[in-house]
C-alpha cells in the first residue's frame, strides 16, 4: 500500500528504510490514520522522516503522489470569479470549531453543483452561497466544519493543503546557513579531538575504584589518556571585490568560528583573490598589518587545519603569471599557483570553501580559476552539506 | 490503544494537532518519540504535559556531557561493597543490594505505565544513543553481576528531546517517531500567552507579539528571542504599565529579549535612536569579518 510514496521519498533523497515502512504499515493497520488524508500525512511524516531538513522533501514527494486528490478543477474555474473580491478572512478559535464528521462527499458535491446552477453573482459572508468569509460549505476564508475550499488560502486547515504550502522549505540542508548552523557544523570538528595517541598518564579514578572493588579490595590502578581538543584551525578568508555578494554568509562563518571555544588554537587571516608573499591580519588587506607568507608557514606547524574561504573567481593571470597580482604594487615573482601549492604542501589538512553553489562552478565567470584552484585544494560549497563534507575531509590526511 | 486513553494536550500547554497525533502514535506503537525544535519551543514541557494529561508518573533523565548509557540502567556500587567487606557490615555476598537501578531501570520496574523523559540526548557522547538501542527497542536489559534480566512491566512512553547539537545515529533514528516543533506562529503565540497570563489585555498582547516577531526577523540577529523570553517580556511590560501603543515603536526593555551585545547593537541601531553610539561600538568591535 502506498509503495509509490516509499519510492517517491527515496527519489527525493530520503533514505527511508524497511523498518520505518513496516512501522507505518503497523500504524495504518491499527487505524492510527483515522482514514483521513491529513492524519495520514502527519502519521507518515512522523514515522518516515527523521529530520526537519527532510520535511520539504517529504512535502514534495507527498504532493507528487497525492496531488490529484483535490477539489475538481472545473468547479474552481466557474466559481473563482465570484471569489476574487473577498470578505475579510474568518478565523476561528480552536474550541469554536465543531468538526462535523457526519458529512458525505457526494452529497456535498451535489449541493455544490446545485448552488452553482442557481447562483449568478458574488456573495460574501453568508451561509449559503459560494463566497468568502462566511459559513457556507463552499468558498474560501470562511469556516464550515465540512466544506469545500475553492481557491484562496487555507486558514482554518479544514482542507488538505498542508503539503502544498511547504512550510519547511527553509530547513533544507542544501540551503545556505545561519550562524548557529555554522557553529553546529564546526562543532563536528571536535570529533577528531578525542586523542587516541599519547601517554596513558592520567589516573582514571572511577575505573580504579571499580577495578579495586572487583579485585576484592586489593588496589589496582587504571590509567587513561588525557582527553583534550587538539584541533588547531586557521581560517583564511578572501575579502573584498567579488566576495562582496557573500559578505553576510562569510560574516556568519566568521562569527561562528570566533564563538567556538573548543579549538586548541584558532587564527584568522585574510587575502584578496589569491595570496603571494604576504598574508593579511585583517580584512582591510593593508601591508601595514600583514605577515610574510614564509613567516606564516614557519609560525604554524603542519598539524594546523587550514580552511580557505573564497569564491576563487579572478583573472587567470592572478594565479598563473608572475607579477600577476591584482594589486598595482604587487611584486610577486612567483605565480599565485606556486603559493597555493606551497600552503597545500605545508598543511596536512586543508579545504577550500566556496560560497558559490557547486552546481554553478562550471558556469560562472570564474569557472576557469575555480578549476585551477580545485587542482590544488579540495573544494566544497559553503552550505551545511558542504561544510560537513569539508569537516569530514579535514579529519583525514590528503 | 494500550491504556485506552489518548493524549489531548493540557491546559497549560498548547500543542498543535500534529504534535498531539505524534504523541499518540508513539504511545500506541510503543516507540520512543524524538522531539526536536528551536530552544524555547517547549520540548521538555511536552513530557510534563503528557504525564499530567494521562495521569502518569514522570521520570526525568537529564543527560549531561558525561552521562553514559549504563548510568540509566543500573549502577553497581562497588565502593560500598568494598567498605562493607572491610568493616564486615551487611551481607557482602548478596550483590543484589549493591545494584542501584538508574532512571531507565526505574521506568521499567514501575508497576504503572510511566512517561520517561530523556532530556537533551544530544548533550551526551556521540555513541550514547546507540548504546541504548536494544534497551529502548526490547525494553529489557541484563545485569551480568546478578544474572538478572530487568524487563519492563508496562512499556513506558519514552519522550526524547534533542537540540540538534550532535547528529543522532541513523539506527537510532529509525526506531523513533520524530516530530519537529516549529516555532509557533503569531496566532499560536497569542494563545500561549493567554494560557500563561489570562488576565492580560488583548492589545498589549497583540502589540508585544508583533514587536517580538519583528525583532526575530531583524537581519543579523544571532540569538533570536524564544517563547520563554517573550513570556517574561510580556509580564515585564504589564508590570511596568507600558502603553501598548508605544511597544511596537520603542521596544522598551530589550534586555529581557536580547542576550547578546551584538544583538543589542542591532536593536539600538533600529529602535534606540543612538546611531552614533552604534557606530562607536562598531569601531571598537574590530573583530568583525567585514570592513564597514
Amino acid at each position: 500500500m502506498f509503495t509509490s510514496l516509499f519510492y517517491g521519498l527515496r527519489r527525493e533523497g530520503v533514505n527511508v528504510s524497511l523498518i520505518e515502512w513496516l512501522t507505518l504499515m503497523e500504524a495504518l493497520q491499527r487505524g492510527l490514520a483515522n482514514s483521513s488524508l491529513i492524519s495520514f500525512y502527519f502519521l507518515a511524516r512522523s514515522l518516515l522522516i527523521k529530520s526537519e531538513s527532510q520535511y520539504d522533501a517529504y512535502d514534495r514527494a507527498f504532493l507528487e503522489i497525492f496531488k490529484d486528490i483535490e477539489t475538481p478543477p472545473e468547479i474552481i474555474a466557474e466559481a473563482l470569479k465570484w471569489l476574487e473580491h473577498s470578505a475579510p478572512a474568518r478565523l476561528m478559535e480552536q474550541e469554536d470549531k465543531r468538526p462535523d464528521l457526519n458529512w458525505d462527499l457526494d452529497e456535498l458535491k451535489r449541493k455544490l453543483a446545485e448552488r452553482l446552477a442557481q447562483q449568478t453573482e458574488e456573495h460574501h459572508g453568508g451561509g449559503n452561497w459560494v463566497g468568502t468569509g462566511g459559513t457556507s460549505p463552499f468558498g474560501h476564508s470562511g469556516y464550515n466544519p465540512a466544506g469545500v475550499r475553492i481557491g484562496g488560502e487555507s486558514l482554518n486547515r479544514s482542507a488538505v493543503k498542508v503539503a502544498a504550502e511547504r512550510h519547511y522549505r527553509d530547513f533544507r540542508t542544501d540551503e545556505t546557513l545561519t550562524t548557529r548552523q555554522f557553529e553546529m557544523a564546526l562543532r563536528k570538528l571536535r570529533l577528531l579531538s578525542t586523542s587516541v595517541d599519547g601517554e596513558r598518564d592520567v589516573l582514571d579514578l572511577d575505573a580504579t575504584v571499580d577495578a579495586t572493588g572487583r579485585n576484592a579490595g586489593m588496589l589496582e590502578l587504571v590509567w587513561d589518556r588525557e582527553r583534550k581538543n587538539k584541533i588547531k584551525l586557521i581560517l583564511l578568508m578572501d575579502s573584498g571585490g567579488s566576495m562582496n555578494a557573500y559578505q553576510r554568509l562569510c560574516s556568519q562563518l566568521f562569527n561562528a568560528a570566533n564563538k567556538s571555544t573548543h579549538f586548541h588554537d584558532l587564527q584568522f587571516y585574510f587575502f584578496h583573490n589569491c595570496w603571494y608573499e604576504t598574508i593579511y591580519n585583517d580584512p582591510y588587506c593593508s601591508d601595514r598589518n600583514s605577515i610574510s607568507t614564509y613567516d606564516f608557514l614557519r609560525q604554524y606547524g603542519y598539524d594546523y587545519r587550514l580552511i580557505i574561504v573564497g569564491d576563487a573567481s579572478m583573472a587567470a593571470s592572478e594565479i598563473l603569471m608572475p607579477y600577476g597580482a591584482l594589486s598595482w604594487w604587487a611584486t610577486n615573482e612567483e605565480p599565485g599557483q606556486k603559493w597555493m601549492q606551497r600552503l597545500a604542501g605545508h598543511f596536512e589538512h586543508s579545504v577550500w570553501l566556496n560560497p558559490i553553489p557547486e552546481k554553478y562552478w562550471g558556469m560562472v565567470e570564474g569557472s576557469y580559476t575555480i578549476s585551477l584552484v580545485r587542482e590544488v585544494f579540495p573544494m566544497f560549497e559553503l552550505t551545511i552539506d558542504g561544510l560537513n563534507a569539508a569537516v569530514k575531509k579535514l579529519k583525514v590526511k590528503k | 490503544m494500550e491504556n485506552n486513553k489518548a493524549y489531548l494536550g493540557s491546559e497549560k500547554y498548547i500543542a498543535s494537532d500534529e504534535l498531539i497525533s505524534s504523541v499518540n502514535v508513539a504511545a500506541s506503537l510503543n516507540r520512543p518519540l524524538l522531539i526536536k525544535g528551536e530552544p524555547g519551543t517547549g520540548k521538555t514541557m511536552l513530557a510534563l504535559s503528557v504525564a499530567e494529561n494521562l495521569k502518569m508518573k514522570l521520570i526525568i533523565w537529564n543527560i549531561k556531557s558525561t552521562t553514559k548509557a549504563q548510568d540509566g540502567l543500573y549502577v553497581y556500587d562497588t565502593v560500598q561493597r568494598l567498605y562493607d567487606s572491610q568493616f564486615g557490615e551487611g551481607d557482602v555476598r548478596d550483590i543484589k543490594q549493591y545494584i542501584k537501578l538508574g532512571k531507565l531501570g526505574d521506568a521499567f520496574t514501575s508497576e504503572e505505565r510511566v512517561v520517561l523523559l530523556i532530556d537533551e540526548i544530544d548533550k551526551a557522547d556521540i555513541e550514547f544513543p546507540n548504546d541504548l538501542l536494544w534497551e529502548l527497542d526490547q525494553m529489557n536489559f541484563y545485569i551480568p553481576e546478578t544474572g538478572e534480566i530487568v524487563t519492563a512491566k508496562r512499556r513506558p512512553i519514552v519522550v526524547i528531546t534533542s537540540n540538534a547539537e550532535k547528529e543522532l545515529p541513523d539506527a537510532f533514528l529509525r526506531r523513533c517517531v520524530f516530530h519537529y516543533i516549529a516555532f509557533p506562529d503569531q496566532e499560536m503565540m497569542k494563545q500561549i500567552i493567554k494560557v500563561h497570563y489570562p488576565e492580560l489585555e488583548n492589545n498589549l498582547v497583540r502589540a508585544a507579539v508583533n514587536a517580538f516577531y519583528s525583532i526575530r526577523s531583524l537581519p543579523g540577529i544571532q540569538k533570536k528571542p524564544s517563547t520563554s523570553e517573550l513570556l517574561d517580556w510580556v509580564q515585564a511590560l504589564a508590570i511596568g504599565g507600558i502603553d501598548p501603543h508605544l511597544i511596537e515603536k520603542e521596544m522598551p526593555m530589550p534586555g529581557v529579549l536580547l542576550k547578546k551585545d551584538n544583538d543589542m547593537e542591532i536593536w539600538k541601531r533600529k529602535f534606540g535612536g543612538g546611531a552614533a553610539d552604534a557606530r562607536a561600538a562598531a569601531k571598537k568591535n574590530i573583530t568583525g569579518y567585514w570592513r564597514s
